[in-house]
């Protein structure tokens, strides 16, 4: 029997963990205190007598109430999610049936296609936007939700197709053999058989697109101009640092709200979107 | 009635790799026939050409008088069984039972009939609720097979079904699938790596290698009788012993001779073997068919060894020792005592002496 020291576990184990945790939660930390911190409290210099940075005795919500009523962030943060959702949808369904595809199907080229979609989704959106920003103006959507639900899934679309076309992979395809010998068609065994079983993959890609298109910035800050259209990142930047000002009270207060419905979506799939990218289906 | 043809069937693989080749195989109404042989010898391609999982390069099934070549799947009125059973991991046991009824819009309580009556032949009512991963490899094993049977397919295609089972319940399991098939009366066509699989459970065997049909008969026929050298090797365990031997004619009778035997070819084969006189040949004989000698044998069938490794299995001896330039395997009565490096002399039945072309591998 194997005897486990203490000072071996808390060496190797709970004080790496331990810092760990404090280092990547402490950004989250400081914007929640900033949020909650009073203007006095804000804009002293931290030379100051009392001054106290990592926590704050007199928390309001004055920056949340500014934010929600002297901006249009009510606006963003619907925009964000209508946008986010309608893009993540469009993208998954279309990844759907090209990541089975490109798993499954034999046909000429599929694996040129496989790697060609794979290319797009490296060329930066920093490059990409410039001809994009064409299209959108001579399509007249500028400035609308449309704009960003069409833009988004150029880089969504390869995305979901390649995590789903890997999740498609590790599903034996017996089971779909045996559905079509069931009495299915190949449609309806990828819809009946294959797709209920790739749900943990589906609802990781759905995250992750979701979680991308959230918080993505250059293309929601140059397709959407006026102010209520524009989508939380963007809004909260462009809306509250007004030239050499910062509202770091309402920044703060803005970018936890944008936030939370993230974590919600991750905190709630989380168990589904750890065996989406580890795992396949035990029969 | 439901007797699938084969008629010249053949499956290239990108124009390269030739799988099957020209398979002709008749399976009669209600037979089960066992596909055998070592892995890669397209017997599983044949198996999924008949279930429409493959392609078909050339030639033609038909099960009873349809020909099924360019027939979907869902068309061909078969059901499958997967080495790895192929359970749907979201759907319950009775759902996995029911879903073909319910892709071939059967009523509901049509559904709950047959499902029901197909769990209680194989003693899987209790599990009607789980989930496969909640379920054992026996207990998958038979779902598997239920849901194959629920549907009264014309033919049953199984796919090597028992070789993820330990041993213990892959003897059990290969018992209930031979009385389940007396009591179906279905045509099944079996596909397997295990020669005693095929033995056990075979109407009729289909030895294959390499693409090829290489002997189709009753296992008896198959042990007792086999056309080549593969299938005389193939089938048995343990295999059959094998020397490369002369043939000669001495007071004339015939020899098979090698550095340490020198045997009399049975007169039952002495006109057969006669061309061979002044040429090479290879003795096959079964591990049964060589026998401690009584001294009531005739001498010219005798040959002398020594024991090499012996394994007392309980019900029988294995004797390992060389004769004629090669390892061979014994297979003697519990009785007998006898062990390593004892002097033996055997006895050969010379009507279970078989000779096999050195070059083409054929029974002669």
């Amino acid at each position: 029997m194997v005897i486990e020291r203490k000072w071996k576990k808390w060496l190797y184990f709970y004080i790496p963990m331990a810092i760990f945790i404090v280092f990547t939660l402490f950004p989250f930390y400081w914007m929640a205190v900033t949020a909650l911190r009073p203007d006095e409290e804000l804009y002293r210099t931290w030379r100051q007598a009392n001054a106290t940075p990592f926590w704050t005795l007199k928390p309001t919500l004055e920056h949340f109430k500014n934010l929600l009523e002297t901006t249009a962030f009510p606006h963003w943060l619907w925009n964000t999610m209508l946008i986010a959702i309608v893009s993540t949808v469009i993208s998954l369904i279309c990844g759907m049936f090209a990541g089975y595809a490109l798993a499954r199907l034999k046909f000429r080229g599929s694996e040129f296609l496989g790697t060609a979609i794979f290319i797009t989704y490296l060329v930066p959106q920093t490059l990409l936007f410039i001809p994009l920003a064409d299209i959108i103006r001579d399509m007249h959507l500028g400035n609308t939700p449309w704009a960003l639900m069409l833009t988004y899934p150029t880089f969504l679309i390869p995305f979901c197709t390649w995590l789903l076309m890997g999740y498609f992979k590790t599903i034996p395809k017996e089971l779909e053999e045996c559905a079509r010998i069931d009495g299915a068609t190949r449609f309806g065994a990828m819809v009946r058989i294959i797709f209920p079983v790739a749900i943990p993959g589906i609802l990781s890609a759905g995250i992750f697109a979701f979680t991308l298109s959230w918080n993505e910035f250059i293309y929601a800050l140059i397709f959407m101009s006026s102010a209520e259209m524009k989508t939380v990142p963007v809004g909260v930047v462009s809306e509250l640092i007004r030239g050499d000002i910062f509202f770091w009270g309402q920044l703060m207060a803005g970018a936890l709200l944008g936030s939370i419905p993230v974590a919600i979506a991750y905190s709630f799939f989380v168990e589904y979107y750890v065996t989406g990218l580890t795992g396949s289906v035990k029969g | 009635m439901a007797n699938v043809t084969i008629r010249k069937l053949n499956k290239i693989y990108d124009g390269r790799f030739h799988a099957v080749k020209d398979v002709d195989l008749e399976i009669h109404d209600k037979e089960f026939m066992v596909l055998v042989g070592p892995s890669g010898c397209g017997k599983t391609t044949t198996l999924r050409m008949v279930a429409g999982l493959e392609e078909i390069t050339s030639g033609e099934i038909r099960i009873g008088e349809r020909i099924i070549n360019d027939l979907p799947p869902m068309d061909r009125d078969i059901a499958m069984v997967f080495q790895n059973y192929a359970l749907y991991p979201h759907k319950s046991v009775y759902q996995n039972m029911a879903f073909g009824l319910q892709m071939r819009k059967y009523a509901k309580d049509d559904i709950d009939k047959r499902v029901r009556e197909a769990a209680d032949i194989l003693g899987i009512e209790s599990l009607l609720d789980r989930k496969p991963r909640q379920l054992s490899g026996g207990q998958r094993q038979r779902v598997a097979v239920g849901r194959a049977i629920v549907r009264h397919p014309q033919v049953f295609l199984f796919d090597e079904p028992l070789s993820n089972l330990d041993a213990m319940l892959r003897v059990q399991m290969r018992v209930e699938l031979k009385r389940l098939h007396e009591r179906l009366e279905t045509t099944a066509i079996y596909v397997t790596h295990d020669q005693v699989e095929a033995m056990t459970l075979g109407d009729r065997v289909v030895v294959m290698k390499d693409g090829l049909v290489q002997q189709i008969g009753e296992p008896l026929e198959l042990y007792g009788n086999p056309a080549n050298r593969f299938v005389a090797g193939f089938i048995g365990s343990p295999a059959m012993n094998f020397a490369a031997v002369k043939i000669s004619e001495t007071g004339g009778a015939l020899w098979a001779d090698a550095e340490d035997l020198h045997l009399k070819v049975a007169p039952q084969l002495v006109d057969r073997m006669r061309a061979y006189i002044g040429k090479a040949a290879t003795l096959g004989m079964r591990p049964e068919a060589m026998q401690p000698a009584t001294g009531a044998d005739p001498a010219d069938c005798c040959f002398e060894t020594v024991a090499d490794v012996v394994e007392p299995l309980g019900n029988e001896i294995l004797i390992n020792f060389r004769a004629g330039g090669a390892a061979m395997v014994s297979r003697v009565d519990p009785a007998m005592r006898v062990k390593a490096h004892d002097k033996l002399r055997f006895a050969l039945d010379p009507a279970r002496m078989h000779f096999f072309d050195e070059a083409s591998g054929a029974a002669i």
